[in-house]
């Protein structure tokens, strides 16, 4: 079974092929919806970002609270085709790995195929199990957001499918 | 009449939201291990992946999948009842106290459109309420997670349609957007009523234990039909292909008017959430 470290060099990227079951260990950003609008109007109205995507990975999730006594919620993907309209902007500012559920737009494959980016699929639904790979989460933008801020988020073994 | 006290039903309601999210019904969880047995290697790891979630969500008390849903409530109080507060009042105050104290996720906008801000404590619960006989009060409870719900469908078909035109539409709308929904899933088809009736029996059919057939033959034969060209599709536990893209079919049926054959397509998860409780 194949590993892949977040964020991935070019080397790693290069390696994975279609149908490859991989698991993720390492760093990247939760993002929906609503904090998608919110990067891509901050890039159109050429202001910094809160998070670095130059390289990066983003995971298309947006976590239930951690219990007490845990690191983290349920936390499994959502479904990836609601953020296409905004994917390729952010895949021109180097956004590498993309991490949800189900299938992308025409266009947003095209866009993931010029960038030598990468679209991975995890287990929809499987949210108890996801969250246990988190081994660390912190919010780090639009926290008013609440399950639909920008987490950082330190994985383990997360599994998912080269789509 | 007998009267029911409103924090009963809120407590009631407050339990049952949590149990329905951290606890897999227990037909699924049997559909999950039989189709382990009889899929190839991907649809076998993401059903033993299935597997193990409903364990940890059971063991830690974390819920099945974080998106705990909008709670559907379908409530029968029979007329010999007597309330001391709007029932839509005990029933709100319990998804609340709920959705906060089980840590489950609060996925409820108070504006669709303009002002999509939170409302903190997933409220409101969409509440149908029905008068029956009698003296108890029936509440049949849903947690309805957001991307199933959103490949759902409506359609108007006329008279003159067969049962072929439903099953090809099904198979389109499943064909398209089935990966995107968290399969295997469960088919809940409302057919008659009107346009807004449809959509609820089909809402209401995704409470139907699992194996359990439509009442009338040849209703039964067709959710069979139905599943059986679904399970054709090769979408798969998980959506990265295999047999199990649904674990059933619900058709649920009611009179309509002579030109129309209206015809509802709500999609469950593999974590459909219900519970029945009766006070």
């Amino acid at each position: 079974m194949r590993k892949l470290v977040l964020p991935p060099t070019e080397t790693d990227l290069n390696e994975l092929h279609k149908g490859d079951f991989v698991l993720l260990s390492g760093t990247l950003y939760s993002a929906r919806d609503a904090a998608h609008a919110r990067l891509v109007a901050l890039i159109s109205d050429g202001k910094p970002l809160p998070i670095l995507i130059d390289g990066q990975a983003i995971y298309y999730m947006g976590p239930s609270p951690a219990p007490p006594d845990q690191i983290a919620g349920s936390a499994g993907p959502t479904t990836s085709s609601r953020m296409d309209k905004y994917t390729p902007l952010l895949l021109e500012k180097g956004l590498k790995v993309m991490l949800g559920k189900g299938a992308r737009s025409e266009e947003v494959a095209q866009a993931i195929a010029a960038h030598k980016a990468v679209y991975l699929g995890s287990i929809g639904g499987a949210g108890a199990y996801l969250g246990k790979c988190i081994t660390s989460i912190r919010c780090v933008a639009f926290e008013d957001l609440g399950p639909e801020a920008i987490y950082e988020l330190t994985v383990i073994d997360l599994p998912a499918f080269v789509l | 009449m007998r009267h029911i006290d409103p924090l009963s039903i809120s407590d009631a309601v407050r339990t049952a939201v949590q149990k329905i999210n951290t606890d897999i019904d227990p037909l699924i969880l049997k559909a999950f291990k039989a189709g382990q047995s009889k899929g190839d290697e991907i649809e076998s790891q993401v059903l033993d992946i299935l597997i193990k979630n409903a364990d940890i969500a059971h063991e830690q008390h974390l819920p099945l999948c974080q998106d705990t849903g909008l709670v559907v409530i379908f409530a029968s109080v029979g007329i010999g009842v007597s309330l001391s507060e709007p029932l839509e009042a005990s029933i709100q105050r319990g998804v609340a106290q709920g959705y906060i104290e089980g840590y489950l996720r609060k996925s409820v906008v108070r504006d669709p459109l303009y002002d999509r801000k939170n409302t903190g404590d997933n409220t409101p619960a969409l509440v149908y309420i029905d008068l029956v006989e009698g003296d108890q009060m029936t509440l049949h409870i849903m947690a309805k997670g957001g991307g199933s719900e959103n490949a759902s469908a409506l359609n108007m078909f006329t008279p003159s349609d067969q049962e072929e035109a439903i099953i090809t539409w099904v198979v389109d709308r499943i064909r398209q957007k089935g990966r995107n929904t968290c399969p295997p899933l469960i088919i809940g088809l409302g057919i008659g009523g009107n346009f807004e009736t449809c959509a609820l029996l089909a809402k209401k059919s995704l409470g139907r234990p699992i194996g359990q057939r439509n009442g009338n033959r040849s209703y039964a034969e067709l959710e069979l039909k139905i599943m059986q060209a679904l399970n054709d599709l090769n979408i798969g536990a998980g959506g990265y292909g295999g047999h199990m893209t649904v674990m059933d079919v619900f058709i649920e049926t009611a009179p309509c008017h002579i030109a129309s054959l209206p015809v509802a397509l709500n999609i469950g998860c593999h974590s459909t959430r219900h519970a029945t409780v009766t006070l």
